[in-house]
């Protein structure tokens, strides 16, 4: 008998239960549907849309910088970023040895950057790799599934001459900053790239643009796959500059591998030709990230790359003063023109001993001779009697002591004193002995190098001082009249055609067929170590002023060449070589050194000039106090 | 004997449950394809509507069989499956990371969804034996063993899911087979003190998701992700759904194994509150039905054989639609008849197979 055939009572009661059981349990289940669909439907739909929405930047560019000619100085290129996703920390901390290794950057350079974020907040990705190469690109798109914390994001670089050509003009752009962001009220967002200095930052709405987004669906691994809408980037405006690009590459050539800076500006309009400063550095190192060791050692350089010494350095203006000090002797008639000195060599002034630069001395010296000569004794007796109010009110009405207004930011004011600046400063009397090194522009008086082109580009157009500026622009600059004399003008502007052309300190600048004109200038310095050493091996900053013609000038050239040696020597046959190569294209042929590179795209010549211009020597030796507000220059005769 | 008894005819057959099979099918393969038309997969739903064609002969096959028979056979059988499952262990085909399959007619098969079907077979003898109204402490302890031996095998792959669905089998015979209640509250109690060193004992990744289901908010991209991209496409079908093949996160792929394991997500997106209304109503018409039959059933082997079936299934259906909704920890349990998948949805018609075995003898004599 099989075992099936003993009959037993089937458990109905049991099966029934499970019924109910099963019946009780799908109840309960729809209840969860219901919750999720029904009850809780919008928070999810919402979800849904965040997940498969993604919001995308549309970067704008930035406008580029064109020189007056539209020859392009700085641009863009596109570029991609590799943003890192942080949603998932844990899930980052895993894949960073991948990741790594990927964008063959180190582990530790990664996780770095990591922890660093990890302050923010989690949905906000980070750069991690500034800028993508193709490999890394390949890298990202063929490891979206197991690497999934990893996007590109397309930025637009910008591109600035290469070797830093220009540098200190055109400025750099960077990251915003949180004091940025709260001074523009809203107008900038982080992350936003915002100019950091010199144009970049003066011009900075003009050529930032307006950022637009994408809306784009994405599938679970983030791969685009279709588009919603998209709001269009606003390109930022390019804008034109007055440099010139040809004279602002003899600038850089003649400057480089030196510590100084040129100005060069058209003194009827206010129009800057050239504008150079060396040591420079190079804003490209800016425009993807800057590594912090790169802007430590920028920073910590005693050579001080980053500051513009064309508007920042304030140094003794040395004998370039005189050519405001005889104009305050002329325009104030305190003092005849015919006055007569005679120059042994060394004068002396409250019981204390002056000397000349010339030893034997240059025996009878008129005003003219004493510009031509550069005659200390004979501007320490005009000092004297002129009195130091009434040096500083000149001066200061002919451009020291005040910012000139050049379209860049950080512009310093230099200094020129006066007994009430004493007084007010110090808490002291100014004592007459003062006066006499002022007079020839040693003691506390101080100019930037762009301050001097003003004051000489006034003086020479009698009296219309034009504000100096980068931007072309179809309105006339601000100008500010100070009027001077035919008569004044005339005698200044043929003692520094002499200066060059008849015997005088820079006759070997002499440029044969150009009515070439200026003023030297050597202003003594000596470091603060050096005078307690007793140390009397010390370096002169040079400078030159010059412009030409001598009536009516094109073009005014200020030029600064620290811890070099006499201004003849050193600064005036930079200034030569600008005024030459403006009037040498002027007539149609090009300088010597820049005719290959004319025919050219303005990038090829750059990177011409790039090889042509050797790296700043960083081994030259300093003579001088570093920072430029102490690094007065000391009165030593 | 066993011989003269005589199947009844095609009329015989259950053909409402029939019709709610065809009913759950179709849905399946219509949201098969909606998962994978627009992807790579694309085809996948034919793969399936081949895959139930062979089911359906099969269970046509296993049907005129008597179950008599193939209860007699049980310990042979019992025997086969514990052999199969050493094999696959020793010389399995692995796939996604653990050792499930071994190839057979040029297809994949899962030996372990073959070892489900013995293990039906294998309980519903042992409690047929069983001559008594209450379960001996004993008798319970000998089916333990009976399924343990198998469970051990399939936990070794490691293949977790599988193995737990073999304990409602002994659990459901066991109830009607008289489980007293003094022993399954001791019973419970062990299962208590167990937990700790049971969780010992776990993978990793079966850590990850156990405490993922328990907080799901501490992980939302790692094993949590799987959990919270289900609930959000449940949650944004709404009542009606966004239309089938309209789901954005079953088309864009926010939905994991959309096609096989999530295929309620998908159902409930595209489909919203009404589809899986149906759906579950759908089911439950069915187990309700498997149940009715049971009671039906000519003898208590009959019996114990539909309600293998009805646990095993039963189960599926509950722990898989609630693991989509978050409330229970992802286990990779597949939809019965409506999940991707050759291996299951062949066993699934091979029980029903069994179910209409007992229902076409239960007017033999």
């Amino acid at each position: 008998m099989s075992i099936f055939e003993s009959e037993n009572r089937l458990p109905q009661t049991r099966l029934a239960i499970i019924s109910y059981v099963i019946v009780g349990l799908m109840v309960l289940l729809l209840v969860g549907f219901w919750d999720l669909q029904v009850v809780d439907s919008d928070h999810y739909l919402q979800l849904a849309d965040r997940n498969r929405i993604r919001t995308v930047p549309v970067i704008a560019p930035r406008g580029a910088m064109l020189d007056r000619e539209g020859r392009v100085l700085v641009d863009t290129y596109p570029s991609f970023s590799v943003l890192l996703l942080r949603d998932d920390e844990q899930q980052v901390e895993r894949l960073l040895p991948q990741i790594a290794d990927g964008l063959e950057l180190s582990l530790d350079d990664v996780r770095q950057q990591f922890e660093a974020a990890k302050a923010l907040p989690h949905f906000q990705p980070i750069v991690i790799k500034p800028e993508a190469s193709p490999s890394d690109i390949a890298f990202i798109e063929s490891h979206r599934a197991d690497v999934p914390v990893l996007e590109m994001l397309m930025v637009h670089r910008r591109r600035y001459p290469p070797n830093g050509f220009m540098a200190h003009a055109s400025g750099y752009v960077g990251e915003v900053s949180s004091d940025q962001i709260e001074e523009a009220n809203g107008r900038y967002k982080p992350g936003d790239i915002v100019g950091k200095t010199g144009l970049e930052k003066q011009y900075n709405e003009q050529l930032m643009g307006t950022d637009g987004q994408r809306r784009v669906v994405v599938n679970s691994v983030g791969r685009e796959v279709g588009r919603l809408e998209q709001t269009d980037a606003i390109p930022g405006k390019p804008i034109r500059l007055t440099i010139d690009y040809d004279l602002q590459a003899v600038a850089e050539q003649d400057l480089a591998g030196k510590k100084g800076a040129v100005v060069a500006l058209d003194p009827k309009t206010g129009e800057i030709l050239a504008l150079a400063s060396q040591p420079s550095y190079d804003p490209n190192d800016f425009a993807v990230r800057i590594s912090g060791e790169e802007w430590q050692r920028l920073n910590d350089d005693p050579e001080h790359p980053l500051m513009n010494r064309a508007v920042q350095a304030q140094l003794a203006p040395g004998s370039t003063f005189k050519i405001l000090e005889t104009t305050a002797m002329l325009e104030s008639k305190a003092i005849p023109a015919d006055f007569k000195v005679f120059c042994p060599g060394y004068a002396t002034f409250y019981g204390r001993t002056f000397h000349d630069a010339e030893k034997g001395g240059d025996g009878d010296v008129d005003l003219h001779k004493a510009i031509v000569k550069s005659c200390d004794v004979y501007f320490y007796n005009v000092g004297q009697r002129l009195g130091i109010d009434r040096l500083s009110y000149y001066a200061t009405k002919l451009g020291l002591g005040r910012k000139t207004g050049i379209d860049l930011p950080g512009e310093d004011t230099g200094l020129m004193p006066s007994e009430e600046w004493k007084e007010r400063t110090f808490h002291q009397k100014w004592y007459p002995g003062e006066t006499i090194s002022v007079a020839i522009g040693q003691g506390a008086v101080v100019v930037t190098p762009m301050q001097l082109a003003y004051a000489y580009s006034g003086i020479v157009m009698g009296g219309k001082f034009m504000q100096p500026h980068l931007l072309m622009s179809d309105q006339p600059a601000p100008e500010i009249d100070f009027p001077i004399s035919e008569s004044t003008v005339d005698f200044v502007t043929q003692a520094m055609y002499d200066v060059v052309n008849n015997g005088g300190t820079a006759a070997a600048s002499k440029l044969p067929g150009i009515e070439f004109c200026g003023k030297t200038g050597t202003a003594q310095v000596v470091s603060l170590d050096k005078r307690s050493g007793g140390n009397k091996d010390m370096k002169n900053n040079a400078w030159f002023v010059g412009f030409a013609p001598r009536r009516n000038p094109d073009i005014v050239v200020a030029v600064l060449v620290q811890s070099s040696g006499f201004g003849s020597q050193f600064s005036a046959p930079i200034a030569r070589d600008i005024v030459k190569a403006y009037y040498d294209k002027k007539q149609g042929k090009l300088p010597q050194q820049l005719i290959s590179k004319a025919g050219s795209a303005p990038g090829a010549s750059q990177a011409e000039i790039a090889q042509a211009q050797p790296a700043p020597k960083s081994s030259e030796p300093i003579g001088e106090q570093p920072s430029p507000p102490s690094a007065r220059g000391e009165e030593q005769r | 004997m066993s011989s003269t008894r005589q199947a009844g005819g095609i009329r015989d057959y259950d053909w409402w449950m029939m019709a709610i099979v065809f009913a759950i099918c179709s849905m399946g393969v219509l949201e098969i394809w909606s998962a994978t038309h627009a992807s790579g997969l694309a085809g996948m739903h034919w793969k399936q509507v081949s895959w139930i064609g062979l089911g359906l002969a099969g269970m046509f096959l296993v049907s005129r069989l008597d179950y008599h028979a193939v209860l007699d056979k049980a310990p042979i059988l019992y025997l086969i499956g514990l052999a199969a499952l050493v094999l696959v262990l020793a010389a399995g085909h692995s796939r996604f990371g653990a050792k499930r399959w071994i190839p057979i007619f040029g297809q994949f098969l899962q030996v372990s969804e073959l070892v489900k079907l013995i293990i039906i077979i294998a309980v519903a003898r042992f409690f047929a034996d069983v001559r008594s109204d209450r379960l001996s402490l004993g008798d319970l302890f000998k089916a333990g063993a009976l399924v343990a031996v198998p469970l051990g095998l399939i936990l070794l792959q490691p293949d977790l899911g599988t193995a737990l669905v073999l304990v409602p089998v002994v659990a459901a015979g066991a109830f009607l087979a008289g489980l007293q209640w003094k022993h399954a509250a001791a019973l419970l109690l062990v299962c208590a003190m167990m937990v700790p060193v049971a969780w010992h004992s776990l993978k990793p990744y079966q850590k990850d998701r156990v405490t993922t289901f328990l907080r799901p908010e501490d992980d939302p991209k790692g094993s949590g992700y799987q959990i919270l991209q289900s609930k959000i496409a449940v949650g944004s079908g709404g009542f009606w759904g966004k239309g089938l093949g309209n789901g954005s996160q079953n088309q864009l792929g926010f939905v994991p194994v959309r096609y096989s394991d999530f295929i309620v997500a998908a159902l409930a997106e595209e489909l919203g509150f009404a589809g899986v209304f149906v759906a579950l109503a759908l089911y439950t018409a069915l187990l309700l039905r498997l149940i009715q039959n049971a009671q039906r059933a000519k003898d208590r082997a009959g019996m114990f054989l539909v309600m293998g079936v009805a646990a095993i299934l039963g189960f599926h259906v509950l722990v898989n639609v609630a693991m989509v909704i978050g409330f229970m920890p992802v286990t990779g349990i597949p939809l019965p008849l409506m999940s991707y998948g050759g291996s299951a949805t062949l066993f699934v018609f091979l029980a029903l197979g069994l179910v209409m075995n007992v229902r076409l003898r239960r007017f033999v004599n």
